[in-house]
């Protein structure tokens, strides 16, 4: 029995998969920020990419307008989410596609597993895939699942080439290796790279060229590709995948499977949305006016001359996994607006510093900070917490509330009010887990009782106010960097500003005190 | 008898918006204040110039020429690519190879053996194909796989794509395109060569697409 803090009836993801990190946020973040180099790596990167987007996103005087239009179709289709699954599915498989269903992580891989699986022969089976980059296939573990069945999953989008060569993890949603610079990756291909050129600079030019002539015979070999998707479209039953390098169009047209896993959160109704989401999409995540490649296809694809145009055999896994149980919430839902662009990242003092391993979830930075939480539910003090603090109960306080990532999100995603909204579920369920009668329910209850007491009365304010004047000799430089404890699980992570000379109530008597 | 994950996911959605009959919502309205349109008449001299900056700036190479000189034009950059052998679509509009000095390739044309293997596309030179829409503000040219965009795979594997676009095709923004387009077709949208940001966020153009993106913009 687990006291997952979700809807009563609705089971959050399965444990199997990437949402749930070895360690919590902060021990994580220490570690992370010990790293001289990958503190670096981080600052350039997201300096360079938010620059970029702020001059593209600047370039188009209805951005906000788009942002409003984004965020309404987003609630519509969560408001009519069955009416429409069903509506892509008909359309989906009017055009020759298949439609699958996965409760779960398991369900999702053991479905595709079959699907590649018969995609062989008894004589010739099928013993690799390529995949281009996907969330959803990270999250549910993909790769790990196909690879206990003997069939190897080939990343080939470069950053993901970069991790699964490195058998890492990624750190960005958009770009997983941004933890890692040239000099790195370099090292990394001349080390994991078959036939790799040992004269490889660190150029990233070069670098792209060496993936390039890896991967070239892979694609130019592979029958079954697995991917994600951006987007659905209920009314027509169109997938569309945005992508950069063209390592998505060739998993997307030479195969002749193909096999898109998606949350059921991203679905738009009409064709007619794409205007709205073809806009936000690019700009907020590289930063650029167009991605170089956006790929859409509708069941089994034909030309206008009705010849084959891409896979013919076509799947589509759609996924709950914790998404129905994220639903359920009326204030976390937004989570499920998210078009995974990754600005909310780029713009994080945290997430700038800690980098994307420290929320140990597929899902970093301010969104997976409210995503993972609904999705992999959080275990409070439950007897089954593990040992040290469950690592996605501490994800909702891996923020210091500024609201940079609710100002940069194209769907206006409002993160900073999610996180203090699972803030509080997780006291309110973490206390009622482990309430003693008669006791004040936990440290948090107990401060804020006497907090109570105190400020009801004047005079036990006014004494409380001098007994404060003597935080004052713990400062330096007028801060205060340690209490003892139990103050100091405030201070280890944060500084006290020191006490003023004089309280605001002393300043008052002391120069309006005649007019009072 | 078990629930089929169908229902079941069906059914917790439902459960999770606390729907317990009854007929779906009505769709809510959505706000469309943003543009819809640059304001400008498809082929616009503004349009094509937008358009020419915007893919400049993506590091296409540009050619603009009159209606009558599309078949010089498209020689001159074959030539100077050095290109010998060409793939081509079906449907390619017969002037536009005609001044060219190439052999080319056919695909899904009968005495070229049907759709060409993905080893012929790979070793030819390059391909030359028309387009279905181009949209100036993104610097976006929209392939529909009609006769003369030919299949998706045969301006993927070449290295080189010339793409010969009409200036009545040339329209303002996303939002004027989309109309244009039939979602029942496989739709390819190409801004720009390939290109990664993945090393340090650094744009580097020409991965796994077409490395050299080449387009003829024929005007009046």
């Amino acid at each position: 029995m687990t006291t997952f803090l979700g809807m009563p009836g609705l089971p959050v993801a399965t444990e199997r998969g990437t949402l749930r990190g070895p360690d919590t946020f902060p021990v994580a973040a220490r570690r992370a920020l010990a790293d001289t180099q990958l503190r670096k790596n981080l600052g350039h990167a997201t300096s360079t990419i938010r620059a970029k987007r702020a001059r593209v996103v600047g370039e188009l005087d209805d951005w906000e307008e788009l942002r409003a239009a984004g965020a309404a179709i987003k609630a519509d289709v969560m408001a009519r989410l069955p009416e429409l699954l069903v509506q892509l599915e008909e359309n989906v498989t009017a055009r020759g596609g298949h439609v699958h269903w996965a409760r779960d992580a398991d369900e999702a891989n053991r479905i595709v597993l079959d699907l590649v699986r018969a995609a062989g022969t008894p004589d010739d089976p099928v013993t690799s895939v390529v995949k281009v980059k996907s969330m959803a296939t990270q999250e549910i573990g993909l790769n790990e699942a196909l690879a206990e069945a003997g069939i190897a999953a080939v990343e080939t989008d470069l950053a993901e080439l970069i991790v699964q060569l490195s058998d890492d993890t990624p750190s960005h949603i958009l770009v997983p290796a941004i933890h890692r610079n040239r000099a790195e990756i370099r090292q990394i291909f001349l080390d994991h790279m078959p036939d790799v050129d040992p004269g490889l600079t660190d150029e990233p030019r070069v670098l792209a060229m060496a993936a390039r002539a890896y991967l070239r015979r892979t694609f130019l070999a592979a029958r079954v590709a697995v991917s994600g998707a951006n987007f659905a479209i209920a009314e027509t039953g169109t997938l569309a995948v945005v992508e950069s390098e063209g390592n998505g169009r060739m998993c997307l047209t030479l195969p002749q499977t193909l096999v898109t896993v998606m949350g059921i959160e991203k679905l738009l109704p009409t064709w007619r949305d794409l205007e709205v989401f073809l806009q936000l999409l690019p700009r907020s995540s590289t930063g650029e006016r167009m991605n170089p490649y956006t790929s859409m296809w509708t069941g089994a694809p034909r030309t206008s001359d009705g010849a084959p145009d891409g896979p013919q055999e076509f799947h589509l896994v759609l996924l709950d996994n914790g998404r129905t149980a994220t639903l359920a919430d009326e204030a976390g839902r937004q989570a499920l607006h998210c078009i995974r662009c990754s600005a909310c990242l780029n713009v994080c003092p945290v997430y700038e510093r800690t980098g994307g391993h420290a929320y140990g979830s597929v899902y970093p930075g301010p969104i997976g900070a409210v995503l993972t939480p609904q999705l992999a539910g959080m275990h409070g003090h439950g007897a089954d917490a593990p040992a040290g603090g469950d690592p996605v109960d501490s994800l909702p306080y891996a923020s210091s509330l500024c609201g940079a990532c609710f100002d940069a999100c194209p769907v206006r995603i409002d993160i900073p009010s999610m996180l203090v909204h699972l803030r509080a579920k997780h006291v309110e369920t973490a206390q009622a887990q482990r309430r003693v009668p008669g006791l004040p329910a936990s440290a948090e209850n107990a401060a804020m009782s006497a907090a109570a007491w105190v400020m009801q009365d004047a005079g036990r304010f006014s004494f409380a106010e001098r007994g404060l004047q003597l935080g004052r000799l713990l400062a330096r430089d007028g801060r205060i960097r340690s209490l003892p404890p139990p103050l100091s699980a405030w201070t280890t992570s944060r500084d006290v500003p020191a006490p003023p000379a004089e309280t605001f109530r002393k300043w008052w008597a002391r120069t309006r005190g005649d007019r009072s | 008898m078990t629930t089929s994950a169908r229902d079941e996911v069906l059914r917790r959605i439902r459960t999770a918006l606390g729907r317990t009959g009854g007929a779906a919502p009505q769709p809510s309205p959505v706000p469309r204040d943003y543009r819809t349109s640059l304001g400008q008449e498809p082929g616009a001299p503004g349009l094509l110039d937008l358009l020419v900056d915007r893919l400049v700036d993506y590091k296409a190479t540009v050619h603009r020429c009159a209606p009558d000189a599309v078949g010089a034009t498209v020689a001159a950059a074959l030539a100077a690519r050095g290109a010998r052998r060409l793939a081509a679509p079906s449907g390619l509009p017969a002037g536009w190879l005609a001044a060219a000095d190439v052999e080319t390739v056919t695909d899904g044309a009968a005495q070229d053996g049907g759709a060409l293997p993905v080893a012929t596309l790979d070793a030819v030179d390059g391909v030359v194909t028309g387009c279905a829409v181009a949209v100036a503000q993104t610097g976006t040219i929209v392939l529909d796989s009609s006769p003369d965009c030919g299949r998706r795979a045969l301006t993927l594997v070449p290295d080189y794509h010339l793409i010969v676009v009409r200036a009545d095709q040339v329209v303002g923004s996303v939002p004027e395109a989309l109309p244009r387009l039939d979602p029942d077709r496989p739709l390819t949208w190409v801004s720009g060569p390939s290109a990664t940001s993945d090393i340090e966020l650094d744009r580097v153009e020409g991965v796994h697409g077409p490395r050299t993106l080449v387009v003829v913009l024929v005007e009046g």
